[in-house]
């Protein structure tokens, strides 16, 4: 029966050519998409890609000679005297903080995003599309003018630091902006929704019986949590993971703003270059390493996803 | 059977459960009280919305009683959670770990206790055996049919041998074929097991079958409690009566009542013996139903009833007549086919009713 409802066309399979026709006509629907991915995302990359090997133009910009140097730069620094090469440790260092506040970002909004996720999930069916549209409301507002106002509520006269020097409990205000605790304050506030979205769906499937059957069988709630609740909903954290990291290991507006000029991370470092830099060449190569970290980490997923079912059936 | 000297395992006294509050607020359970003896295969049974389920899950630890108490081998288990209470739970929709396999579905219990890992193997291999389930140990729930989903929650349930298993409509998923398999399926694992069930269901041919005594439960109310055959053949109440088998009620007034008996006399004048519910006197002339089940009674040459045929059903091995009494009551009667050689009587046939001696029984309501 539900054979035929999928199948509104039941002739379909009697005539194989009017469903070949019916697909390639369905292919059309996907070329506006395709068209637009090819112009927005292939064609820059390919454009970067080609920019990566050229030479730096004086005032910004390529000259189209063949080089390796802005490959070069990403790992080395050559002294500009004695022409000794070193380690990049600036751009190293620069790498590391990124995909480590990254991988922080990714930690704190599954923490934070788990209890908030599981409250909405465990709400009344109706109340639940309330809950979530809440969850959205700070993508009403742009990103620049939110950071600036986490800015505002942490700086040095901000806020927080009023707050905590009129109840006396410092007398002198603490530094929190432009530190890496900034930044992550920042990149957790703008990344948590990302995180208890796909989190949410995976717990809305969830079995709630499933977990008394957990109780009844006599494991304790935290034994319900590990044992049942986070290998099921697992799929919720590998997909906000994958939200939540990538676009944290290249984010650019939260760093410069809540990071002021010192604290770098892998985006600003990548403007940098094609602004004050003036060092096209190396900035596309910086921009297709982040690209390459991100492929890594996207593997990395998939393996860890694949794997324990590939070893279940083995 | 139980007998009298056996311990009694589950004491439910004066339980009540009411849901919500205030106007919207609605009784589940109300004022039951109930004694399970060990090693008894007891069946909750009544329609949905009874409160059976609720007096599982209180038993199981889900619930919390509004009032009264239960106790389990003598002490109250109110205050217990339900992963400390010596009761496991066959789930309806099994519940089986998704993630798990069935091997690990079935060792989970024993995990949980943190029992030795040789000692949780030797258990699952035994349960997969006492199951059937042998092969299929390292599947996923996903990866077996419901029949196998069934009798895995069973071994899962079972392992860590608990006093009490309770069973929450267990067989309702499965087809009729798998249904009646199971049903001696159960029976045989509970006698090898020596463990007390607590079965629920709604399906009164399920009760009958398989248990040692029934409660009959309706609107948070336990009715009767008695073997499956008190229960058949002596109904207390009007709503177990219709509620299990088919029945025909006959309106009746009492002429001497005498302890578990009286004599009755019908409308058409005819006088019969009926069986009296326990607690039930009715005075002289008072009205009361009567209840007869359609294979006890008889056509015969000179009945107490008098009708006429309005409709003959051939089933094969017996023959259905309904029949319009003279007092304008519908009254079913099953005859076997092989007692009648010599012709049936047909639709628009007057006929007479016969209703042996000990057939009868006046309910209440």
């Amino acid at each position: 029966m539900s054979a035929v409802e999928l199948a509104p066309h039941g002739a379909d399979t009697d005539k194989p050519k009017a469903a070949r026709g019916d697909i390639a006509w369905r292919w059309w629907l996907v070329t506006p998409a395709l068209i637009v991915l090819l112009l927005a995302a292939s064609g820059p990359l390919l454009i970067v890609l080609v920019y990566s090997f050229l030479e730096p133009g004086s005032f910004g910009g390529v000259v189209w000679n063949f080089s390796t140097e802005g490959w070069f730069q990403v790992f080395f620094t050559r002294d500009i005297f004695d022409e000794t090469v070193a380690p990049a440790t600036a751009h190293l260092d620069i790498f590391w903080r990124s995909i480590k506040l990254a991988l922080y970002t990714t930690l704190i909004t599954a923490i934070l995003g788990f209890p908030t996720a599981w409250f909405i999930a465990t709400r009344a069916p109706d109340v639940r599309p309330i809950w979530l549209f809440l969850v959205t409301i700070p993508f009403w507002t742009n990103l620049v003018i939110r950071t600036f106002a986490i800015q505002e509520v942490i700086r040095n006269e901000g806020l927080v630091n009023n707050i905590l020097m009129t109840l006396g409990i410092t007398s002198a205000p603490i530094q929190m902006l432009f530190t890496d605790f900034a930044i992550l304050l920042g990149m957790a506030y703008v990344f948590l929704p990302l995180m208890v979205l796909p989190l949410y769906a995976s717990m809305e499937k969830l079995d709630f019986k499933l977990l008394e059957a957990g109780y009844d069988l006599y494991a304790t709630r935290l034994k319900v949590l590990w044992h049942i609740v986070l290998p099921l909903v697992k799929p919720g954290f590998i997909a906000g993971s994958i939200l939540v990291f990538i676009p944290a290991i290249g984010a650019y507006v939260t760093p410069r703003i809540l990071g002021g000029g010192r604290n770098l991370m892998l985006g600003n470092l990548i403007e940098l270059q094609f602004g004050q830099g003036r060092n096209w060449p190396l900035g596309s190569a910086l921009a297709l390493t982040l690209l390459v970290i991100v492929v890594i980490a996207l593997l990395f997923y998939i393996r860890s996803t694949a794997q324990p079912e590939g070893r279940r059936h083995g | 059977m139980p007998s009298s000297t056996t311990r009694s395992d589950i004491e439910v006294e004066k339980l009540s459960k009411i849901f919500g509050s205030g106007e919207d607020a609605v009784r589940a359970l109300d004022d039951v009280s109930l004694t399970i003896p060990e090693n008894e295969f007891f069946t909750l049974l009544g329609p949905s919305g009874c409160g059976k389920t609720t007096l599982l899950r209180m038993i199981a630890g889900f619930e919390q009683p509004t009032s009264g108490r239960i106790k389990l081998g003598g002490s109250d288990i109110a205050d217990l959670p339900p992963n400390k209470r010596p009761v496991n739970t066959v789930f309806q929709s099994y519940a089986l770990f998704p993630h798990m396999t069935v091997a690990q579905n079935i060792g989970f219990a024993l995990k949980m206790l943190g029992k030795p890992k040789a000692e949780i193997d030797e258990t699952v291999t035994r349960m997969l055996k006492l199951v059937k389930m042998e092969p299929m140990a390292n599947r996923k729930p996903a990866q077996i049919s419901g029949g196998q989903q069934q009798r895995v929650a069973l071994a899962r349930a079972l392992a860590p041998r608990p006093r009490v298993l309770l069973l929450d409509e267990p067989l309702s998923a499965l087809d009729l074929k798998l249904r009646k398999e199971m049903q001696v399926e159960l029976k045989r694992l509970q006698a090898e097991t020596g463990i007390t069930f607590i079965f629920v269901t709604h399906d009164q041919e399920e009760a009958l079958t398989m248990s040692d005594r029934i409660a009959v439960m309706s609107a948070g109310k336990v009715l009767q409690v008695g073997p499956p055959r008190e229960i058949y053949n002596h109904p207390a109440e009007r709503f177990v009566a219709d509620f299990i088998g088919d029945t025909n009620f006959i309106a009746a007034k009492v002429e001497r009542a005498n302890g578990r008996s009286a004599t009755v006399r019908l409308p058409s004048g005819a006088a019969l013996d009926a069986g009296l519910p326990e607690g039930l006197s009715p005075g002289e002339g008072e009205s009361v139903t009567l209840v007869v089940r359609p294979e006890h009674a008889k056509l015969a040459a000179d009945g107490a009833l008098k009708g006429t045929v309005e409709n003959a059903v051939y089933f094969g091995t017996d023959t259905h007549f309904h029949i319009r009494l003279d007092t304008g009551d519908l009254f079913i009667l099953r005859s076997q086919n092989a007692a009648m050689p010599n012709g049936l009587p047909d639709t628009g046939d007057a006929v007479s009713i016969a209703i042996p001696e000990g057939a009868v029984q006046v309910v209440r309501g």
